[in-house]
């Protein structure tokens, strides 16, 4: 990889007169999905080089959450990939579990199985939408962003935020689904295949997208695994590892489902193994919908889960202008998180997302490490990159399916 | 003398007019192309400007006229100033020398297709050009490849009009018009049903549109050669493309739709066949952009090279054939 000055050596260096075509893309560029800088070496069109710059969206959650007691964590997970805020959650939620031991009634874990299949479903339509765009298959993208308004809709009827929803919490979610939910998305999960049918039929058999996609960036699996890959980036290649199978969490262990493979890695079968994901998400929602009559009436939070409380005298205006807005933390008072540490991983839409917590006791974590898919796979750019044309490059950088709020952190 | 004057009258009226009406249509060709892809793709198009979005077009303009002008440091000045209008010129032109009507065709030269050809070729020089003077290195890209794919395409383009003036017999537009009535319905799509495949392709791929947009490629260009431009000149580079576009539809209804000829005669609106095709052209130029991806750098000079030009070699010989046995 060139640095800067090794680049301004080889442009003092006057005999060698042959030089590489040295472009700058982004962190402004319609199709880095991000701030996602790529210094390029280009001869001609092709790639020789291509360094992968991050940071320009750093925010610098590992910290802030070590500021935050646990309940407010989970609402920094949800600005990692706000895509799939969902999984994030999800992720957060069962490594402080583990922590402190907590239980989750069964009801709760279906209906987190529930919001994380639809996460996965929007994030696969975003996905597709802006892969299909940045090859240049415009009429896709708002098709895709038709259906994913439908799930985003529902998830404002299930808690009242869109994206960044924290509808996940310790010890369980939110609060239960109504009648009014069930049945939208019972009538989703129903039409929503057809549907995926539509985009198959407007750029599977389209000689250009085929053209674009197909012996593009293959990652053969030896490489795949070398590189971190994780998820449909990884299914592609041919491993069928999915932690949802491996290592089952919430509900995933009495739902069924198959886990789609790719044989030759290109871009093509990473489309398709997501496609087919899609169909797959949309069957465990119909499952989990199915099972929920069993378990009417039970509580969606477990009996021991920390809590948010409103301050309990709000009446009162007196004693000192404390700025109390918002919550307290029944935790302050009396400590219920062990001192120990503990590791969580869950299948995210974009691979595998780990938490690791270290916990002192007190209501805040220690230490809070995230290992986010979207920076393993943004390191392996300049390898798949590699002797690439420019154009290909956009199409790499949809096909990881990266988000640069989930790399940079 | 009076003649002359009288002449010159007329011409001018006659010049005017049809530029007004060419603008007409190139500025409502953006506002169909809106409403179109947008019934498409499920959602509205414009509809806030006047009733049902109709005044769109003549806002956008007037943002665009009176937004700053913004000159980059570094341009080669003189030419970042006049490549817009190269690409005006050229491509605004051609209209001179559609024949719309047996009694109105601006110019009626006897090398009316040659003289076509020779403007769109030109017209690539506006972009190579920009994209050399914008001091900007996604523009440099953008006009690199703007010149090797119109060069390529160009030679597909002419040779599928060669075998169409093979068979009229002339370079002149009016005489290829009036040579069509002999065929099947009074057009040559039928027995130049190749040609008119190649040239349809070529033109969209000459006009750089979807799917071979590639000199402008949003997604990976940014914007290709005009990055750099703002304000008018930035909307004359787009009236250029739109111009082409009309120019190029017009000439495919010239040589292969058989003009004004239509069917049977329509009273007191002559241009009613001649505009029909056009549109039915223009629509299938919105109707690709709508659905199609776009092509990659190295595969469009695949197709150029591979496929378009020998079919349309092929196509000539079994034109010349043909015509030497009939």
């Amino acid at each position: 990889m060139a640095t800067y000055l090794e680049i301004n050596k080889k442009q003092v260096n006057e005999e060698k007169w042959e030089e590489p075509f040295y472009i700058n893309m982004g962190p402004q560029h319609p199709s880095t999905h991000g701030v996602l800088r790529l210094f390029l070496e280009l001869e001609g069109e092709t790639i020789i080089n291509c360094t992968p710059i991050i940071g320009y969206l750093h925010r610098g959650v590992e910290k802030l959450g070590e500021t935050l007691n646990y309940n407010q964590a989970i609402v920094l997970s949800d600005r990692l990939d706000y895509i799939a805020s969902a999984a994030n959650n999800t992720a957060f939620a069962l490594a402080f579990e583990k922590l402190m031991g907590l239980e989750v009634p069964r009801r709760a874990k279906l209906l987190r199985t529930i919001v994380c299949e639809m996460a996965r479903i929007c994030n696969h339509l975003l996905w597709l939408a802006t892969h299909a765009l940045d090859i240049g298959a415009m009429t896709v993208f708002l098709y895709c962003f038709r259906d994913r308004e439908w799930l985003l809709n529902i998830y404002e009827k299930i808690c009242g935020a869109r994206l960044t929803h924290s509808y996940v919490r310790v010890g369980g979610v939110r609060q239960d689904f109504t009648q009014e939910i069930i049945d939208e998305l019972y009538k989703f999960t129903e039409e929503f295949p057809p549907r995926i049918y539509d985009y198959e039929i407007l750029i599977d058999v389209n000689r250009i997208w085929l053209k674009r996609t197909k012996g593009i960036a293959v990652v053969p699996p030896e490489d795949a695994i070398n590189l971190g890959l994780t998820g449909p980036c990884l299914r592609g290649s041919g491993i069928a590892y999915d932690v949802r199978k491996f290592r089952p969490y919430d509900a995933y262990g009495e739902v069924d489902f198959v886990v789609p493979t790719g044989k030759n890695g290109d871009t093509y079968d990473r489309y398709r193994v997501r496609m087919e994901e899609l169909r797959q998400s949309n069957s465990i929602i119909r499952q989990c919908l199915d099972k929920l009559p069993e378990t009417q009436g039970e509580p969606v939070l477990a009996e021991n889960a920390p809590d948010l409380l409103m301050p309990e005298k709000v009446k009162e205006p007196k004693p000192q202008p404390v700025p109390k807005k918002g919550v307290i933390f029944r935790g302050v008072e009396k400590p219920i998180v062990p001192v120990g540490e503990a590791f969580a991983s869950i299948e995210s839409p974009k691979g595998e997302l780990a938490v690791y917590v270290v916990s002192d006791g007190s209501n805040k974590p220690w230490r809070l490490r995230i290992r986010t898919p979207s920076f393993v796979h943004i390191s392996a750019i300049p390898y798949m990159a590699k002797n690439h044309m420019v154009a290909d490059l956009i199409a790499i950088i949809g096909t990881l399916d990266i988000v640069l709020g989930d790399s940079d952190r | 003398m009076g003649d002359l004057i009288d002449k010159l009258i007329f011409l001018g009226i006659a010049a005017g007019s049809l530029l007004v009406i060419a603008l007409l249509h190139v500025a409502y060709l953006t506002y169909a192309e809106r409403k179109i892809i947008g019934r498409m793709q499920q959602r509205l198009g414009p509809n806030r400007v006047g009733p049902r979005g109709l005044l769109q077009p003549i806002a956008d303009m007037v943002k665009l006229l009176t937004k700053e002008d913004l000159v980059p440091y570094g341009v080669d000045k003189p030419v970042f100033y006049i490549a817009p209008f190269i690409s005006l010129v050229c491509a605004g032109t051609g209209v001179a020398l559609i024949p719309i009507w047996k009694k109105f065709v601006l110019s009626n030269i006897n090398v009316g297709i040659l003289f076509i050809l020779a403007l769109s070729s030109l017209s690539a020089y506006g972009v190579i050009l920009s994209g050399w003077a914008s001091n900007s290195r996604y523009a440099l890209l953008g006009g690199l490849r703007a010149s090797a794919q119109v060069i390529s395409y160009e030679i597909a383009m002419s040779l599928a009009l060669l075998s169409v003036v093979l068979m009229a017999g002339s370079l002149n537009l009016m005489d290829i018009v009036k040579a069509q009535i002999n065929s099947p319905y009074k057009i040559y799509l039928i027995p130049q049903i190749i040609a008119f495949y190649v040239f349809i392709i070529s033109a969209i791929a000459e006009c750089n549109r979807v799917p071979f947009d590639l000199p402008e490629a949003e997604t990976e260009l940014v914007a290709g050669y005009f990055v750099e431009y703002s304000a008018m000149r930035f909307a004359i580079f787009y009236l250029a493309e739109y111009f082409g576009m009309v120019v190029m539809s017009a000439l495919a209804v010239t040589c292969f739709l058989g003009g004004w000829i239509g069917p049977f005669e329509i009273p007191y609106i002559p241009f009613f066949w001649f505009l029909i095709k056009l549109y039915i052209i223009l629509f299938i130029y919105i109707w690709v952009r709508a659905t199609l991806p776009r092509y990659r750098y190295d595969q469009l000079m695949g197709l150029g090279w591979k496929v378009l030009i020998p079919v349309a070699i092929i196509n000539l010989f079994l034109t010349a054939v043909l015509k030497l046995i009939f």
